[in-house]
């Protein structure tokens, strides 16, 4: 696998521990009380939304939904408030990962943020219809920080990935 | 998929397509929010989950909790010397209202034993501290650092120095979640001081209450402060709660009554959780209510 499709580098291939330690430290990072800071970014997501892009045959909806949950009861939100969000974007990051597999990682951030925004509208809506109030719109500041935080965490993501196997000074790539 | 008759092969079988599992997770997430807020059947499954996520919750915890002490290390010696003063004035007033108190207590106890009344049962309180405001920001709802292991129990009110602040809605082992009196779901029996009417304390969201189905032209306007009834059996009686900022009787049938909260609802750190009282006695079954007279006058 190649950092992008355009790339011709050839990456180690994302070990599973790897992947499911980083969705554990995300949600590490979710569970920090930030109390009502507005556009505190929501590092599940961004990280889900990495790895449906970058292993859609290994990371889903499956994980989204496991994880949501887990998200929501830490969060104190409705139960599947945050399942059903990250389903929705895992569903949208898999079906695009084909494509967005071509773009850098600044165009890739561009694909992502419609899919932060309509998570997170999902949420609103599901809570205003059980009878919350409107947390109002700075609550959509999230999904920007998110989107902004891209291309750092696409680098630090892949690291591990970069190590070469064994040196080797003929290797031809 | 099959094309022209023909299975995929076996190697290329990804399981079901995309769009069918996206129907059944989603299908299972509608059920399972409104099995949770419609129902509240999952407060189990919840529990049980919150157990072994909380390690690393305490994990996480941990910078908020760096972050708050350190604050408290850094307050300079005058703060706190400002706060010392402040604090012994009060004690001053509150000393010489607590002896008061006292004589009022024993003197109530005797006029109710005179009388023939039930005496009232103290109520047994915790003191907690406000962790921090729960993440959800959908809902106005705060973490307590005292939990089921220190007696704390849903549905117990929560009080701070000035007045009533909300109401236990969820115990976890070592920490509760306290529903403040803004939220929108969170609706208390009240009673005006200055002449008992009874009305019902909903929140709006903004930080601002609301008392619903009071009619227009009822005895009620700005200025007057509201206190608990303890109708609900769950709330002491007389713990204050509200001003009543604005009445507007330009409505249909009910006053539109604006109030503002007269404890620091969202700002308060040190609060305090007061204990159930003694269940109130049974209704009366309507031979009862037949027989005995109506001495009392209805408002």
């Amino acid at each position: 696998m190649q950092p992008t499709n355009r790339s011709s580098r050839i990456l180690l291939p994302a070990r599973l521990w790897f992947i499911h330690l980083s969705l554990l430290v995300a949600l590490g990072l979710v569970y920090v009380p930030t109390g009502r800071l507005p556009g505190v970014p929501d590092w599940l997501a961004l990280v889900l939304a990495f790895w449906c892009i970058r292993e859609p045959l290994r990371i889903g909806m499956g994980a989204g939904f496991f994880f949501g949950l887990l998200v929501d009861i830490g969060q104190g939100a409705a139960m599947g408030q945050h399942a059903l969000a990250y389903v929705v974007l895992a569903y949208l990051a898999n079906g695009l990962a084909r494509r967005l597999m071509w773009f850098t990682a600044l165009q890739q951030a561009l694909h992502v943020l419609p899919m932060f925004l309509v998570a997170q509208t999902l949420m609103v809506v599901v809570r205003l219809i059980a009878g919350a109030e409107f947390p109002g719109w700075s609550y959509f500041l999230s999904s920007f920080t998110s989107v902004l935080l891209w291309l750092p965490m696409t680098y630090l993501l892949l690291l591990p990935q970069y190590q070469p196997v064994e040196r080797d000074d003929n290797r031809p790539i | 998929m099959t094309l022209a008759g023909h299975q995929a092969p076996p190697i290329f079988n990804r399981g079901p397509a995309p769009l069918v599992r996206l129907l059944v997770f989603v299908s299972l997430c509608l059920a399972i929010l409104v099995a949770d807020l419609r129902f509240r059947y999952l407060e189990v499954l919840r529990q049980g989950l919150s157990v072994a996520t909380y390690p690393l919750q305490m994990a996480a915890a941990t910078p908020a909790d760096f972050v708050r002490n350190a604050s408290v290390y850094f307050a300079t010696l005058v703060k706190v010397q400002l706060e010392n003063a402040e604090l012994r004035r009060q004690q001053l007033g509150t000393g010489d209202r607590l002896l008061r108190y006292a004589q009022l207590e024993r003197e109530n106890a005797q006029l109710r034993s005179l009388l023939e009344m039930s005496q009232r049962v103290g109520v047994r309180s915790i003191a907690a501290d406000v962790l921090y405001d729960a993440p959800d920001p959908f809902s106005r709802k705060v973490i307590l650092d005292r939990g089921a292991q220190q007696g704390v129990e849903t549905g117990l009110a929560v009080v701070d120095a000035a007045g009533l602040l909300g109401q236990v809605t969820r115990v976890y082992p070592i920490q509760a979640e306290v529903t403040l009196l803004t939220d929108r779901e969170q609706a208390i029996p009240v009673q005006v001081v200055r002449n008992g009417l009874r009305g019902v304390l909903f929140g709006t969201g903004q930080g601002r209450l609301e008392v619903r189905f009071i009619i227009a032209t009822a005895d009620i306007q700005p200025g007057d402060t509201l206190v608990t009834s303890g109708l609900d059996g769950v709330f002491v009686p007389g713990l204050p709660v509200a001003e009543i900022e604005s009445v507007d009787r330009d409505t249909d049938a009910f006053a539109r009554i604006l109030c503002r909260p007269l404890a620091g609802v969202e700002r308060s750190t040190q609060v305090l959780v007061l204990g159930r009282l003694a269940l109130p006695p049974p209704r009366p079954t309507a031979e009862q209510e037949v027989a005995a007279p109506s001495t009392r006058t209805k408002r």
